[in-house]
């Protein structure tokens, strides 16, 4: 029988509303940081704690992370620990949020899973320069385990989040996804099994760790424990319209932001229609009838002025430039697929161009290395879906005015707005 | 035993010899990269099936046993 240690009761006594990873009262040093949560204890259980918590994966694939721990547990050799606070996506800024506000939760997080795995390097990959300096700073505040924590600034690539790929980086210094298997948690960092958690999941993890699964529960449902960070971006896109918001699982889509097709889960995610965001709340179940998951937990509307195609259309170029090219149904697919939105934005009246969208979002789903190429289709055929009768608009008279407003939706690198 | 083709994306420079030396199995792309039929490999294929495998002049065509989960691809980016 399994000795679980007594574990203080949480402070927060949620529900209630109370924040998590967003409680930031008296800063982000080692003091404040203490006072607010207390000293980290990590239960010998803390594996089957995770999965009693149902804590999953905050970066994208909801992964459920007790397995991870325990596919890493049982492969051989030393493991390692890697953070993730890559973000490449450019509509979330959560990880870096987290890291500037609470970077010891996160070190905590490494430092829980670090020890449960019996881990001696730990990696902390970070590409935002500002979160990263934060990041060194609450580390050489710490003593113990979180010593070792090296700080790496990864480059600022899409794909680099992509879990082999951060692997791949870190072992040979190219950013680009390699084949699966090996996963990284048999062979991963230095041929070595590894762990490679988002950091808002290893902040989790910290909690977990110190009041136990009973206590996390007590936020979101049943299907979708905890909080879950989430960026917003509404109405015209400077930079003053993004924020970070902690949302329980429950919660109605339509009271996080303004009224308007929404786009959930960023680049690799779905548009859903005003009609589809009525009603929806923010759990898996109910997104899953609309396609979408939580993704990293990107939500977005655009202005009424902008067109919402010339907006799919650029995203979709800029998703043809981060392809790594190794695989020819990606490196070939999506600049097509791009192609085709231009056409179907200046107002293709043959209709063809938009079935070739629709045609080749199909013929490159599932067919790369990673999940680039999945993501991009799943965006484009939702657009082409969601903004149907605007579509039809432009293929029978031509490029709509909102075709000439300065772009919305971040394209880092192809020149457009924040 | 249930066998299943599977394509190594990475290492497929789209040659495209194994739509022709397995035309019921794989068929070729928009840009000539190969789709393979889903689902397990019918017995009275198994042949062709090794063949366009062997044939392969990346080896980036595997025949492999149904169900060990080989190939699943990891987590998106983000």
């Amino acid at each position: 029988m399994t000795i679980v240690q007594a574990r203080p009761a949480g402070p927060d006594p949620l529900p209630g509303g109370s924040p998590r990873l967003t409680r930031t009262d008296g800063g982000p040093g080692l003091a404040a940081h203490l006072a607010r949560w207390g000293p980290l204890r990590v239960p010998a259980d803390l594996v089957a704690e995770a999965g009693r918590a149902g804590l999953r994966g905050r970066g994208g694939g909801g992964f459920p992370t007790a397995d991870k721990l325990a596919a890493v547990l049982a492969a051989r050799g030393r493991p390692v620990v890697v953070a993730n606070g890559t973000e490449g996506e450019p509509l979330s800024a959560k990880d870096r949020t987290l890291l500037q506000r609470n970077p010891h939760l996160v070190i905590d997080g490494m430092v829980a899973a670090a020890t449960v795995l019996g881990a001696d390097r730990a990696v902390l990959c970070i590409t935002d320069p500002a979160s990263a300096e934060v990041a060194r700073r609450a580390l050489s505040e710490r003593t113990g385990r979180a010593e070792a924590i090296e700080v790496l600034v990864a480059p600022d690539r899409y794909v680099v989040g992509e879990e082999s790929a951060l692997v791949n980086w870190i072992n040979t210094g190219r950013p680009v996804p390699t084949r699966i298997p090996p996963r990284p948690s048999t062979r991963g960092v230095a041929g070595r099994p590894t762990l490679v958690d988002n950091v808002e999941t290893l902040a989790h993890l910290a909690l977990v760790a110190r009041f136990g699964a009973a206590w996390w529960r007590q936020a979101g449902t049943a299907e979708d424990p905890g909080t879950m960070l989430a960026t917003v971006t509404s109405a015209n896109g400077t930079a003053g319209d993004r924020w970070v918001v902690e949302i329980e699982p429950g919660a109605p889509l339509d009271g996080l932001l303004p009224a308007g097709p929404v786009l959930i889960g960023g680049y690799s995610g779905t548009w859903m229609s005003p009609e589809q965001v009525h009603g929806t709340t923010w759990t898996s179940a109910s997104l899953a009838r609309h396609g979408a998951t939580f993704g990293c937990g990107v939500l977005a509307t655009l202005p009424a002025a902008c067109c919402p195609l010339a907006e799919t259309a650029r995203v979709a170029r800029w998703l043809a430039g981060q392809s790594a090219g190794q695989c020819g149904p990606c490196a070939n697919g999506l600049p097509a697929i791009a192609d085709a939105l231009d056409q179907v934005v200046a107002g293709d009246r043959s209709g063809r161009a938009a079935g070739l969208v629709v045609r080749w979002a199909a013929m490159v789903d599932g067919r790369g290395a990673c999940r680039l190429p999945d993501g991009a289709a799943r965006f484009v055929a939702s657009a082409v879906t969601v903004f149907a009768d605007h579509l039809h608009q432009h293929r029978r008279h031509g490029p709509c005015a909102g075709v000439g407003h300065p772009p919305v939706l971040p394209t880092p690198g192809l020149g457009a707005a924040s | 035993m249930k066998y299943r083709l599977e394509v190594d994306r990475i290492g497929c420079d789209g040659h495209g010899l194994c739509a022709d030396l397995a035309p019921g199995l794989v068929t070729l792309d928009d840009w000539g990269y190969p789709m393979v039929a889903a689902g397990d490999v019918p017995a009275d294929q198994l042949r062709t099936a090794r063949r366009a495998a062997t044939m392969c002049p990346k080896l980036a065509l595997a025949l492999r046993p149904a169900g060990d989960g080989a190939r699943r691809r990891p987590a998106p980016p983000g």
